[in-house]
């Protein structure tokens, strides 16, 4: 080797890690810590019973969710957040082929039913999970949470943080596309 | 001026120590249990967890509400006579290895398990070989290439040839007698 390519790759290799390095912190910085990702994907989701917001006397059940393309909202009336993913989500109730049913998440029934009230209810079913009963099934850390499950009633994704427009068309209606062409199981 | 000072800086002091305690006897409270020995696996088991909300600090130290709802549900899961690794894969089914600040060894963490051990490695090789080739002046590289060993070749046989070029000579001159 000579002096030159020896100099050469003194300043060669060192640039060469430092950018590797830049590279990876840079990769690091778009990933959003706060995002753990779920374990519960591709498993059949957790069984709960809870009461129903708006008429405590019925329960909502897993047995809901079962048999359709369900999105599975987790909300709660003191999440910013939740009111501002709301106009998303009464758009999305008008969608054919999947249902919406929400988990009001540690949250005071009257506020909540305030919200439904003065903004319209998206959902099909409104489960009430006050004690955080059924969120700490489903392993629900914040509000909101989206999970998308399929007919077999395998969670097959999970959103965190609020539906917009871009997460929709980027992420959730393709998904939601393969699952309407999967086959029906029995 | 500087009395102020002291003043305003002991009574935000004070006011941190009130609320230090205060959060303290809030978790001390809460539960009762069955044996000292429940109590310190409950101790050890939260100071194990990490809290998803505020992800620096573990079950035991968070007052974030979703800790409080977790630290019910592992004290629950204890009270009912679950062992401390029925709690810990309880939590790890829901909420993921996450939960956990120290991580269980597999495929996916091995990166994170091994690649500082491989990395010091490397690094100590590297290092040992260039301790090594400075302190023994066998392998220092400073033989001569063959161009370099030609020229001197010339100059010696040039020296040899004409022993009255003065240039030739006051170079073999400097060299021999110092």
């Amino acid at each position: 080797m000579t002096i030159q390519s020896k100099r050469l790759s003194l300043f060669v290799l060192p640039l060469a890690i430092f950018i590797a390095l830049v590279g990876l912190l840079l990769f690091g910085l778009t990933q959003d810590p706060r995002e753990v990702p779920s374990p519960l994907i591709g498993k059949s989701i957790p069984t709960f019973n809870t009461p129903d917001l708006i008429d405590p006397s019925r329960q909502v059940t897993d047995a809901e969710l079962r048999g359709h393309i369900t999105l599975f909202n987790v909300w709660a009336s003191w999440c910013p957040a939740c009111k501002a993913e709301h106009p998303m989500l009464m758009q999305l109730a008008q969608q054919a082929g999947i249902q919406l049913i929400g988990l009001n998440w540690k949250d005071e029934r009257s506020a909540a039913l305030q919200v439904i009230n003065s903004t319209g209810n998206p959902y099909l079913f409104i489960g009430y999970d006050r004690d955080n009963r059924v969120g700490l099934d489903w392993g629900v850390y914040g509000a909101p949470e989206t999970f998308i499950i399929d007919r077999a009633g395998i969670i097959r994704h999970k959103h965190i943080g609020p539906i917009d427009q871009t997460v929709w068309d980027d992420t959730l209606a393709p998904l939601i596309k393969t699952l309407q062409a999967e086959p029906h199981s029995p | 001026m500087i009395k102020h000072r002291l003043i305003r800086g002991g009574a935000v002091l004070i006011i941190i120590g009130f609320i230090h305690t205060a959060a303290l006897g809030f978790t001390l409270e809460q539960f009762h249990f069955d044996s000292a020995q429940q109590e310190t696996t409950f101790r050890e088991l939260i100071g194990k967890l990490r809290c998803l909300v505020c992800q620096n600090e573990s079950l035991a130290g968070s007052q974030a509400e979703l800790a409080q709802d977790l630290r019910r549900e592992v004290y629950e899961m204890l009270r009912a006579g679950k062992s401390e690794q029925e709690v810990i894969s309880f939590l790890t089914t829901r909420y993921g290895d996450f939960i956990l600040y120290d991580p269980p060894l597999k495929p996916s963490t091995y990166v994170l398990w091994f690649g500082p051990i491989i990395l010091i490695s490397i690094a100590a090789v590297f290092m040992l070989r260039l301790l090594l080739r400075g302190r023994s002046p066998l392998n220092r590289n400073d033989a001569l290439d063959p161009q370099e060993q030609q020229r001197l070749n010339q100059l010696l046989a040039a020296t040899i040839a004409d022993p009255n070029n003065p240039t030739a000579s006051s170079t073999i001159a400097e060299k021999s007698h110092p």
